[in-house]
């Protein structure tokens, strides 16, 4: 570029300027259409919404006309939370994530210590390809196979069970069973699907590393220790600040395909709970204080988490 | 290669060792609803099934692909999954690629503007009202619009897109190219494995997922396979369904019940292991720290 043209770019921010910038770019604005417009149909417009938690919902008024509810607002939360269902939806919730957190957590990357130990690399990839499946199943399906596998009389665990000359297990019909059987095929679904992220990690480690490790005379677990642990540290870091985030989320799917009227009282999840009261029961404005209870006290959880990793010296999400 | 000591080769075949208990708690539960869907009623009612199928039969197969209810359920589903994925991959890219572009006034704000919806959403019931509102609930596009980008799926395909060298796209720029040339004829044929990843991902995603038919569907013709599933198990419809059967036996039930299972799991079986090593390659990608 010449200098008279680089003058030229210089002088005041001209339309011409902005011209010859759109006339380059629009192509690419014109890409981004669709996905924006995508957006703020599906994402921000229903944010539109969140208002009727402050207000008393009517379907024949429009939703900016509707009357804001007593409390200052404030009565659907009240009300939510003077719930008993609410509160043990609440409860349950966070019991279930900690839960998931504590066995579902550690699962993956145990696994992917473990494969990485494996030594014989067709088998390595046989085994990956087997730990993987569950997570291709739907909720629906992993409900099937634990009710086949684990129904009182047909089940092929109780059958196994009886054989031995216990007592078959209701697994799926009392409270305490059936949190350990919610909990044991989340970490069935996931614990190979999460290695993966590790397995990455640990592909990433240094070779010379271990090497020098050997040299010095570190036996296979004091390298795991010292150099395959610390390596993967930052990932396991991130992914802890995720889920931590995610403490009070939790999706739909899994907890509504497992929940059955027996154990309702440790099986309802926020998630449900909005399910079955606003959707089922048209508590509408109820129900959306509860989402939005639970989205803003997420994205607290998430910043704080992300907060405190960086405090500690790891780097966060963002 | 140094000489392994004889303690290494012990904890070696003790590793494989754990990795076949791993591999076998992975599969026996589906093997036993295999063997289940074929075998006959009465060993099924007298509790004999294990692993193997006993009194061979394909009664439950023929019963469930003679049923027009869940064959019409399957070929929809297939339609749905298919529709979706491709809508889903075109928008994923119209997404993430002009985002690739330093020089893109606005990137920031965009970025920004689509981050948040990653973290922040509205909530179930502001979403029931919205599809209430645009007049999508009971109408088959409630399947599929929705979910047609993910953004997490857009990162993964924007890491990969900042993966091929800007030399190939500047060099067609001064060769006259436009930026939708470019796109076409540089980005998108050298993406194909991360168009095979997301492409399991869109697909697996639509086939799964039951939430958004319970929620915002009621017609029963348009329930996917994996809500009528659902439904079965829940023995909602229960007399339907034992009218079907023609007798009520609860043996058959069982097998029929374990076949429906398997017919809407087996299309998924049979893909995934052939892509493994494109979406090990993408789940990478997606953990990458911008």
């Amino acid at each position: 570029m010449n200098r008279t043209a680089e003058k030229k770019e210089k002088t005041p921010k001209s339309w011409a300027n902005t011209g010859n910038y759109l006339k380059r770019y629009w192509q690419l604005y014109a890409l981004l259409a669709l996905p924006m417009i995508y957006l703020v149909v599906f994402k921000y417009a229903p944010m539109v919404y969140i208002q009727i938690a402050f207000k008393k919902y009517s379907i024949v008024k429009s939703i900016w006309t509707q009357p804001l509810a007593k409390n200052f607002g404030f009565e659907y939360f009240i009300k939510a939370f003077s719930n008993n269902d609410f509160r043990y939806a609440l409860k349950n919730t966070i019991v279930l994530n900690l839960l998931d957190l504590f066995f579902g957590f550690p699962a993956p990357i145990l696994f992917a210590l473990i494969l990485n130990e494996l030594c014989f690399k067709k088998f390595k990839r046989v085994v990956q390809t087997i730990a993987y499946m569950p997570h291709f199943l739907s909720w629906v399906i992993i409900y099937s196979l634990a009710l086949q596998l684990l129904a009182p009389n047909a089940g092929l665990v109780n059958m196994v069970i009886k054989k031995m000359g216990f007592e078959a297990i209701p697994f799926l019909n009392d409270a305490f069973h059936w949190v350990g059987t919610y909990i044991s095929f989340g970490v069935w679904q996931n614990f190979g699907w999460g290695s993966i992220v590790y397995l990455a990690a640990i592909a990433g480690i240094n070779p010379e590393l271990y090497e020098a490790a050997s040299v010095d005379g570190a036996g296979r677990f004091r390298k795991i220790w010292h150099i395959t642990l610390p390596g993967i540290k930052p990932t396991i870091v991130i992914l802890l600040i995720m889920n931590l985030g995610n403490i009070l989320g939790g999706g739909f799917d899994r907890p509504f395909a497992f929940q059955n009227n027996l154990v309702m009282k440790v099986a309802d999840v926020i998630a449900t709970y909005v399910y079955r009261v606003g959707i089922k029961g048209l508590q509408f404005s109820l129900t959306t204080a509860v989402g939005l209870f639970q989205s803003v006290v997420g994205v607290f959880f998430l910043l704080m988490a992300n907060w405190i990793s960086r405090k500690m010296g790891e780097r966060g999400i963002w | 290669m140094k000489v392994k000591s004889s303690k290494d080769v012990v904890y070696d075949w003790v590793f494989v060792v754990i990795c076949v208990l791993i591999s076998l708690i992975c599969v026996v539960p589906m093997i036993n609803l295999l063997a289940k869907s074929l075998s006959g009623t009465d060993y099924l009612i007298r509790n004999e099934i294990y692993l193997l199928p006993k009194g061979f039969n394909l009664n439950a197969y023929t019963t469930v692909l003679k049923d027009v209810k869940y064959v019409r359920a399957f070929f929809w589903t297939v339609f749905l999954t298919v529709v979706c994925t491709v809508l889903s991959l075109t928008m994923t890219t119209l997404c993430a690629y002009p985002l690739i572009f330093e020089k893109l006034k606005g990137r920031g704000f965009i970025n920004v503007f689509i981050t948040i919806t990653m973290f922040f959403n509205a909530g179930t019931i502001p979403n029931y009202l919205l599809m209430k509102q645009l007049g999508l609930l009971n109408n088959p596009l409630v399947l599929i619009l929705p979910g047609c980008l993910s953004v997490y799926n857009m990162i993964i395909m924007r890491s990969f897109f900042y993966g091929i060298p800007d030399s190939l796209r500047e060099s067609a720029e001064i060769d006259g190219a436009t930026f939708f040339q470019i796109m076409v004829k540089i980005y998108v044929p050298l993406s194909k494995p991360v168009y095979a990843t997301l492409a399991l991902f869109y697909a697996v995603g639509r086939w799964n997922s039951y939430s958004d038919a319970l929620m915002y569907m009621k017609e029963a013709k348009f329930y996917p396979l994996q809500l009528l599933l659902y439904n079965i198990l829940n023995n909602i419809n229960q007399v339907e369904v034992a009218t079907q059967e023609g007798f009520s036996a609860p043996g058959l039930s069982e097998s029929l019940k374990a076949a429906i299972v398997m017919f809407s799991t087996i299309p998924i079986l049979l893909v995934y292991p052939w892509l493994q090593k494109y979406f090990i390659h993408g789940v990478t990608l997606g953990a990458v720290k911008e």
